[in-house]
């Protein structure tokens, strides 16, 4: 069972690691779930297959009767599937908010941190991103308020 | 008697009080900060052991790896400590009244007592490890003290590449230590000197002797190394009195003085030192004659007694021991006080261009005569040291075969005329108009060149005394034996006298025709144009050039880039150490696979691989919900219900809100990517899931220890009340971790809001 | 006002029976697969059925609490379920305490846990309601 479920997970991790690499950011948040979906498989996978029945305690037995399953990494996957989907939500609102404020949904138009043609490559830019050594005119309260 | 290792922490502790006491009383800047060298000085004063005795401790600093803080403190580390601290008492008054006003004026005294407290632990280091620890201090508290005046470009220029070329060549006698510490079993300067002839032997030597004599060489501003020294004028003047007199620049002389009785007797040893000195010698004397500036000229003409000194310490005759000494004390107290006396016409004229000072002396009286002082003493005339130590010089010169009395000539005739470009030029003649009307300084600026120009005096009238107290020990040092130093002040006329006439003669009238020469020799473009400052220029450009080739690179600005190469450099160091550390594991079947299980791994693969081919973004989402539910089947088959059901409800909102998402934006089905970056994102992800595959396969194939979760399964109903095991480890046995978790989703959707409210950012 | 006549009528029948089934498991979650983490999302499917259809004002003013509010009072319930013990010296955080509830002849074993999973559902209803609701038509 256990080279099935690494089977499972390397497909997942491909998956969303082509998606993750997309130039639509739709298609990025998608390559998140995917990515979720291989971590919860892999947490599982590494809990070990020991059994297939769920791990309820009988009523009146004190103990897990034999073969039953791990419960251990289920409790941390479950947390895990609810922390992965407020990944993806919040990774979705980023989606929409980056639309919203640049009109694209392409990872490669998203530079305004780095623009293209880097200070140290270029010296015109490196010039045009000293800061300005003039201060800007004082605002009319500000005057006002000296 | 005061331990002299104690007399370093003292050094270093005062830094701080200086500089508090300094903010407090700026005004009597000068007089607080010489009082901590002259104290220090009176210490090592009666510190001093007899001559030709040495004192040796050690503070345990790194036992583990054989590190003391070792002193040592016999006739070269004595007189090093004297000049450092004696000069430094000085200079430290002059700054006072040199820097009066300055606003940042503790700062300098902070920088200038951290360097001389560096320079003691130097100069009386016997452990090779505290020797280049506090070498290097040197080098970065001179960074600061050269680039003082950082405001000006050229200033910061200069203290970087001070700081590139001396602690690259501290990396270099880094490692040169290392491995003479490792051949020879210790650290200890002291006792490797004993093993000198074995050490000789070894295979290793040149290279320790190459990498050690790099380091001095930078230091030491040795030809090709010595741009950085004219350079770091740049410095106020009492920095470069200070630094370019007695001690940065004498530190690699030091180092190699100290070094002699290890490698004396091997030629490349003497080759190197007297190859690199005859150079810089000739060099220094050339660049000398092209300079107007004060200070420049003073500066080459310290390269050339450095070159001097280093050709002589190679030289295996003791005499050049002694010549050496008694040349470095010379040395030190003109090259100081005239630095000192430049330092003062630049400070009351405001200029200290050479060829358009004139007549200063009717204005400044006093500072002409000390200046004079200075400079009969720096051209070698007699009665002054300076005449001795030239005089001493020329006999070991003559001793030794080749080029070196040559460029022994060469070298005191250049020095003959840069004494008289800097102390008898500007005096004499019609006065020309200054920036700022000249007069003779106070006495805090006068103090020093004074006594300094008196001791040269004083020196040469009673050689004797010199010799036996001050260079006689130190001379011994350098041979590793005791030696006798006769110092007179007329030797006959013996060839050597001879010799000094023809160099007095010959300065004088390299002097006469100066004004003439400097310029011819300053419009020779082939210096500036391929001399090493400017090859050091070309290769710091190119550095840049390299680090912004390699930013743009790596650190393109694109996101997708920054993802591939992240995803590349965790997988492939990975998978490749997997494949050459024998780490690729199988972990078996057991339990066999049921058929529909394997028929549900088979649906979240192809889910999958639709999400990834599909060309519209709805068939993506189709995609991911087949993962999502496959995966949910998965975990109902595999006895995991409570997963199935989150595994389902999540699956649902995720979907909802995929769609709601991609509702309100334009439908952009189709990815722009073009075939290429599709065929090469395709191999970072199958790289990505191979690895990750192989690492998990690897993982499972490892033992497993069933105690927790058996732990769990048995307290669960007896001690939690519950017989979900699953709930009852989230609610109450990891109730923390579950706490912890919902935070998290608090903080997401506080964050999600906050985005949410932000209405338009800024325009497309 | 959005969705067919069928989509709003189904999607109130739905709600309820959302709700209704979410604290079921919420309740039964001790013993039983459950628990407040499904309990929470499936709350949360429901009223997202009934947003769609009716539109997020309409979907807002029958919650009648803010779902950050929700999410705020969940954690604090989680929080507060175990925090009395170390508050008295007791035990570490989050140790819960049982006792019996008798009802005549029967005793219902109960437990601070419940409170625990209560605010764990509501935190997670909040969440999803937080950052789908937005998106719903208006």
């Amino acid at each position: 069972m256990d080279e099935l479920l690494a089977l499972a997970f390397g497909a997942l991790l491909a998956g969303g690691t082509y998606l993750m690499l997309a130039r639509t950011l739709l298609r990025v948040a998608v390559g998140l779930l995917l990515l979720s979906n291989a971590v919860n498989i892999a947490i599982f996978a590494a809990g070990r297959v020991l059994g297939r029945i769920p791990p309820l305690v009988e009523p009146g037995a004190q103990a897990l009767a034999a073969g039953t399953a791990n419960p251990l990494p289920q409790a941390l996957i479950l947390t895990a599937i609810v922390i992965s989907f407020g990944l993806t939500a919040f990774s979705l609102v980023l989606v929409h908010a980056a639309h919203r404020a640049y009109g694209t949904v392409d990872p490669d138009a998203l530079r305004e941190a780095e623009p293209p043609g880097l200070p140290a490559a270029d010296p015109a830019a490196a010039a045009a991103a000293e800061p300005p050594t003039r201060r800007p005119p004082p605002t009319p309260a500000a005057r006002e308020a000296a | 008697m005061p331990d002299p290792g104690l007399i370093i922490l003292v050094a270093l502790a005062s830094v701080p009080l200086l500089v508090a006491a300094v903010a407090t009383a700026p005004r009597a800047a000068g007089w607080i900060a010489a009082a901590v060298p002259a104290l220090l000085f009176v210490g090592f004063l009666a510190a001093a052991p007899a001559p030709g005795e040495q004192a040796l401790g050690a503070l345990p600093w790194l036992p583990s790896l054989g590190v003391a803080l070792a002193w040592r403190l016999d006739g070269l580390s004595l007189l090093f400590a004297l000049l450092i601290t004696g000069i430094g008492a000085l200079i430290f008054l002059y700054a006072g009244a040199y820097l009066r006003g300055h606003p940042q004026i503790d700062r300098f005294f902070g920088a200038i007592a951290l360097f001389m407290a560096a320079m003691l632990g130097a100069v009386l280091a016997d452990d090779l490890v505290m020797l280049v620890v506090f070498w290097e201090l040197t080098s970065l508290s001179s960074f600061l003290l050269i680039g003082f005046e950082g405001g000006r470009s050229s200033a910061r220029r200069a203290a970087v590449q001070g700081l590139l070329v001396t602690v690259g060549g501290g990396l270099a006698l880094l490692a040169g230590a290392l491995l003479l510490g490792g051949i020879a079993g210790t650290y200890r300067i002291s006792e490797i000197a004993a093993r000198a002839a074995e050490f000789a032997a070894h295979p290793w030597a040149p290279l320790v002797v190459a990498l050690i004599v790099v380091g001095a060489f930078a230091k030491s501003a040795q030809a090709p190394l010595h741009s950085w020294l004219p350079n770091a004028m740049a410095a106020p003047t009492p920095v470069s009195a200070y630094l370019h007199s007695a001690t940065m620049v004498k530190l690699g002389v030091y180092l190699l003085a100290r070094l002699n009785p290890v490698f004396g007797g091997m030629p490349l040893w003497v080759e190197l030192l007297t190859g690199f000195g005859a150079l810089t010698m000739v060099v220094g004397a050339v660049l000398a004659l092209r300079e107007t500036d004060l200070k420049r000229v003073l500066a080459y003409s310290t390269v050339v007694g450095l070159g001097t000194l280093v050709a002589l310490i190679g030289q295996e005759d003791p005499l050049a021991a002694t010549a050496a000494i008694a040349f470095l004390i010379v040395h030190a107290l003109y090259k100081a006080c005239l630095f000192l006396v430049a330092g003062i016409v630049d400070h009351e004229t405001g200029m200290r261009d050479a060829s358009r000072l004139r007549g200063l002396a009717r204005a400044m009286p006093l500072t002409a005569t000390v200046a004079a002082l200075g400079a009969l003493s720096m051209a070698g005339l007699p009665p002054f040291v300076g005449f001795v130590a030239k005089e001493l010089l020329y006999e070991a010169n003559l001793l030794a075969a080749g080029m070196l009395p040559a460029a022994a000539l060469v070298a005191n005739t250049v020095t003959v005329i840069a004494a008289g470009v800097v102390a008898a030029r500007p005096f004499f003649g019609r006065p020309a108009p200054t920036p700022r009307p000249a007069h003779d300084p106070g006495f805090a600026m006068l103090a020093g060149p004074t006594l300094l120009a008196a001791l040269g005096l004083l020196f040469g009238l009673l050689p004797g005394l010199l010799g036996r107290v001050l260079v006689e020990p130190a001379a011994a040092a350098i041979l590793g034996r005791p030696t006798e130093a006769k110092l007179v002040l007329w030797h006959g006329f013996t060839v050597v006298f001879w010799l000094s006439v023809a160099t007095i003669g010959a300065g004088l009238a390299g002097y006469l025709a100066w004004h003439r020469m400097q310029p011819l020799l300053a419009g020779v473009e082939l210096f500036d144009r391929y001399g090493p400052d400017a090859q050091y220029g070309r290769a710091l450009r190119g550095l840049q050039r390299l680090a912004a080739w390699q930013t743009r690179a790596i650190q393109s600005g694109s996101l997708r880039r920054y993802l591939a190469l992240s995803f590349l450099a965790l997988m492939l160091p990975v998978g490749a150490a997997m494949v050459a550390g024998d780490g690729l594991r199988w972990p078996g079947l057991d339990p066999l696979p049921l058929a529909h299980e394997v028929g549900l791994v088979a649906l979240v693969a192809a889910g999958a691989l639709v999400a990834c081919l599909a060309r519209n973004l709805i068939t993506a989402i189709m995609g991911v919900a087949l993962v999502g539910f496959g995966a949910g089947v998965l975990f109902l088959v595999l006895g995991a219900p409570d997963l199935a059901f989150t595994q389902f409800s999540v699956e649902t909102l995720a979907v909802v809100l995929l769609v709601a998402v991609l509702a309100r934006l334009p439908f952009r089905g189709t990815d722009p990517r073009s075939r290429g970056q599709r065929v090469a994102d395709a191999g970072v992800a199958l790289l990505t899931g191979v690895v990750g595959g192989a690492v998990l396969l690897a993982a499972l194939a490892m033992p497993f220890d069933t105690t927790i979760p058996a732990w769990m399964g048995e307290n669960a109903a007896p001690a939690a009340h519950g017989r979900n095991v699953v709930n009852v480890i989230i609610v109450d046995f990891r109730a923390l971790d579950t706490l912890g978790e919902i935070t998290v989703l608090g903080l997401a959707a506080l964050a999600a809001y906050a985005v949410l409210r932000r209405r338009e950012v800024r325009g497309p | 006002m959005t969705g067919s006549l069928i989509l709003r009528t189904s999607a109130r029948l739905l709600l309820v029976t959302c709700v209704l089934l979410s604290v079921f498991i919420l309740v039964r979650g001790h013993n039983e697969p459950g628990g407040g983490f499904i309990g929470g999302l499936i709350g949360a499917l429901g009223v997202i059925v009934y947003a769609l259809a009716h539109g997020r004002a309409r979907t807002l003013r029958m919650l009648r609490a803010d779902p950050k509010s929700m999410l705020g009072v969940g954690l604090l319930l989680a929080l507060a379920s175990g925090a009395l013990p170390p508050l008295l010296g007791i035990s570490p955080l989050l140790t819960h305490q049982w006792g019996d509830l008798v009802l005549g002849p029967v005793a219902l074993p109960l437990g601070t846990t419940l409170l625990f999973d209560i605010g764990v559902y509501l935190t997670v209803a909040g969440f999803a309601l937080a950052v789908v609701l937005p998106f719903a038509e208006e």
